[in-house]
């Protein structure tokens, strides 16, 4: 599959505030009575969205200041719990392109990256300062150079982290390894052999 | 230098290094079930590849199954949509599936092990987190995601970058009435619910080895509840005993054969890890979650914490949980009414939970107004509980007695709870709108605790509820 290298995102930003954000939260599990990806999006962080009688709770992804946006930004641990794909596959069906937070559960890290989705992690007064801004200045435009490894917005500037085999992934478009992983079909099977 | 079980059975399945630098690992036991499969079988067709190893995958249905019972077309459509979708694509590529009128369906990580499909010394990946409870036998096993699914499915291979190593060391001798449940909990709630990002935890020392493997598989089973993909323990003489005879076994010389070959992947005495933790069991006492994510646990004779005396990183989400589960901090579990009693999950559904528990249920019976439910992790565990008479105990004590599947542990089906209430429960995470209503509330404990929840209608000491026992 040859996809195209991703090495800088730009976009208006949303805050999703808080540490732990689970994947129950991203995708509650009754949203995923489904065989296919599609119409996932709309179901993105539901429950906290919608009150248990449907209306809305004006959560910031649903205010008219953040409409638009295609980076979001978190707290802590993001992405914990469940290993469905579903999670970053909402997230990127809602129109997000990227995600900044203090850190990211692994295999969570691992679905995005391979969906073309790049998980950057910040240092916690770096986070707070860009949540700051873009609560204040919502169409702050914020960019994301996965090269250097440093988020920009207005004033701001500052590093980011990310795995190196992700980054190098992003950037030379092979974050989804099924196409090298194919490529060695012959070697795989020869393993296959050895170990019975 | 001597190695450790993880970095012997990763040189063993490595294929090589790809382009980015992370490792092709050969996959020796694939799992899959109806949520996170069917978009990978989509991904297969739209790139026209096949299944490279159909052997080598398994399938049941367990997320979405119906408890009260099992019979097709279910209620829910869109459930019955995803059975019959699984059963076309293990049909069409050729997979084992496990499926309802076989007698062996049930939740992936318990029929894995009943069926001998999960082997020491192997790689094992499932989409889904709870895929580590195959460390039991001393596999390494992956929770993956779907893209991973159809990696694994087309190649039975997939990129992944090496773990470190933590063992951790659980010394001593547990008191009566704390249990491999008490124990994990406590260590998630000591290191932290990210504390284990970037490794695989190893669980040895006298307390680990002296567990049953039904017990280990508890533990490993909640490591990616404290952050951690991988969890294992070194086979041993316990290990082999379980697994001789069951189905997919090697049997005869080739039994002995792969015995000795099990023995050797045990991490040496002399293996070097990247960090060490110590627990001293004696100070593990009956554990019971009261937040939002299974870190926040105490000592059933414990306060619930105030945020200002936690870390500093732990208040927000401290303060959070308070205010979702209704709870003040400084208040005591015990006396908590509940409404709702969770007997079930990957976590804690196999034989030896409702063994255990029955002990405790038999003449007594579910307080007025609980609503008391039995899921056997699998067909099999519900056989041999009704072989025992186990399944009548629980019966006669009020407990709705289920058909095998994940139920209420993540309410994909229709095992919800209601509203705000309160639910004592055996699963392994209590996160927000985790058992199906969006303001319900999970107390994650013990299986005997849940059944002393049950007796009482409130979070109880099972150590003093069960006394007269």
């Amino acid at each position: 599959m040859s996809l195209s290298p991703i090495k800088r995102i730009t976009g208006r930003a949303v805050p999703v505030e808080g540490d732990d954000i689970d994947t129950d939260r991203i995708i509650p599990a009754r949203y995923m009575r489904c065989v296919t990806f599609d119409g996932l999006g709309e179901f993105l962080f539901r429950d906290i969205r919608q009150s248990s009688d449907g209306k809305s709770t004006n959560h910031p992804i649903d205010q008219a200041k953040f409409k638009g946006s295609t980076i979001l930004v978190s707290g802590m641990n993001f992405g914990c719990g469940s290993s469905r794909e579903h999670a970053p596959q909402a997230i990127v069906r809602a129109g997000f392109k990227a995600l900044i937070a203090g850190n990211f559960a692994e295999i969570f890290f691992g679905n995005s990256t391979t969906l073309g989705l790049p998980c950057v992690a910040a240092k916690k007064e770096d986070l707070q300062a860009l949540t700051q801004l873009i609560w204040s200045e919502p169409n702050t435009e914020v960019e994301i150079d996965l090269e250097k490894l440093q988020v920009k917005a207005g004033k701001l500037s500052f590093p980011v982290t990310m795995k190196a085999s992700a980054q190098q992934g992003l950037l030379s478009g092979r974050y989804d390894a099924i196409a090298d992983l194919l490529a060695n079909l012959p070697k795989v099977k020869e393993l296959a052999a050895r170990l019975g | 230098m001597g190695k450790t079980l993880f970095h012997k059975v990763w040189d063993r399945h490595a294929v090589g290094k790809l382009p980015d630098g992370s490792t092709q690992l050969f996959i020796g036991t694939h799992l899959i079930h109806e949520v996170t499969s069917p978009q990978a079988f989509g991904m297969l067709r739209d790139l026209g590849l096949k299944v490279a190893f159909p052997k080598r995958t398994f399938a049941t249905v367990d997320h979405i199954v119906p408890t009260d019972q099992q019979v097709e077309p279910f209620k829910d459509t869109l459930a019955d949509a995803m059975i019959k979708e699984l059963r076309k694509n293990c049909a069409e590529f050729g997979v084992t599936f496990f499926d309802i009128p076989s007698g062996k369906q049930g939740i992936v990580h318990i029929v894995g092990p009943e069926q001998g499909i999960t082997q020491p010394g192997t790689t094992i990946a499932c989409g889904d987190s709870h895929t580590s409870t195959h460390g039991a036998f001393g596999a390494v096993a992956f929770g993956i995601g779907t893209s991973q699914v159809r990696d694994v499915l087309a190649t039975q291979t997939m990129a992944l970058s090496p773990l470190k190593v933590r063992k951790i060391e659980v010394r001593g001798k547990l008191g009566p009435g704390v249990y491999a449940k008490d124990i994990i909990l406590h260590i998630i709630r000591t290191l932290g619910v990210n504390g284990g990002t970037g490794y695989a935890y190893e669980y040895a020392g006298p307390t680990i080895e002296g567990l049953s493997i039904e017990e280990r598989m508890t533990i490993c089973n909640m490591s990616i509840e404290g952050g951690a993909r991988v969890g294992y323990v070194n086979p041993d003489e316990k290990t082999f005993e379980y697994l001789k005879g069951r189905p997919y076994c090697p049997k005869g010389k080739e039994w002995d054969a792969a015995v000795a070959e099990w023995r050797n992947v045990a991490s040496d005495p002399d293996a070097v890890y990247d960090d060490v933790k110590v627990f001293e069991a004696s100070e593990i006492r009956p554990t019971v979650t009261w937040g939002i994510n299974p870190g926040q646990g105490i000592f059933i004779d414990e306060a619930i914490p105030s945020p200002e005396e936690l870390p500093e990183a732990d208040r927000s989400s401290a303060k959070e949980a308070l205010e979702f589960m209704k709870f003040k901090a400084g208040q005591k579990l015990a006396g908590q009414k509940i409404q709702v009693a969770f007997f079930g999950s990957c976590t804690n559904a196999r034989v030896s939970d409702f063994v255990e528990a029955s002990k405790f249920l038999k003449g007594r019976k579910v307080a007025a107004g609980i609503r008391a439910i039995a899921v056997p992790g699998s067909q099999g565990v519900s056989k041999i509980c009704a072989e025992m008479g186990i399944d009548k105990i629980f019966r006669e004590a009020g407990f709705d007695w289920r058909e095998a599947g994940c139920s209420m542990c993540l309410g994909m089906n229709p095992d919800q709870l209601v509203g705000d209430e309160i639910c004592a429960s055996s699963s392994n995470r209590n996160f927000k709108g985790r058992q199906g209503s969006p303001t319900g509330r999970t107390l994650l404990m013990s299986p005997v605790m849940v059944a002393a929840a049950a007796v009482t209608g409130e979070v109880a000491d099972a150590r003093k509820v069960f006394a007269k026992a």
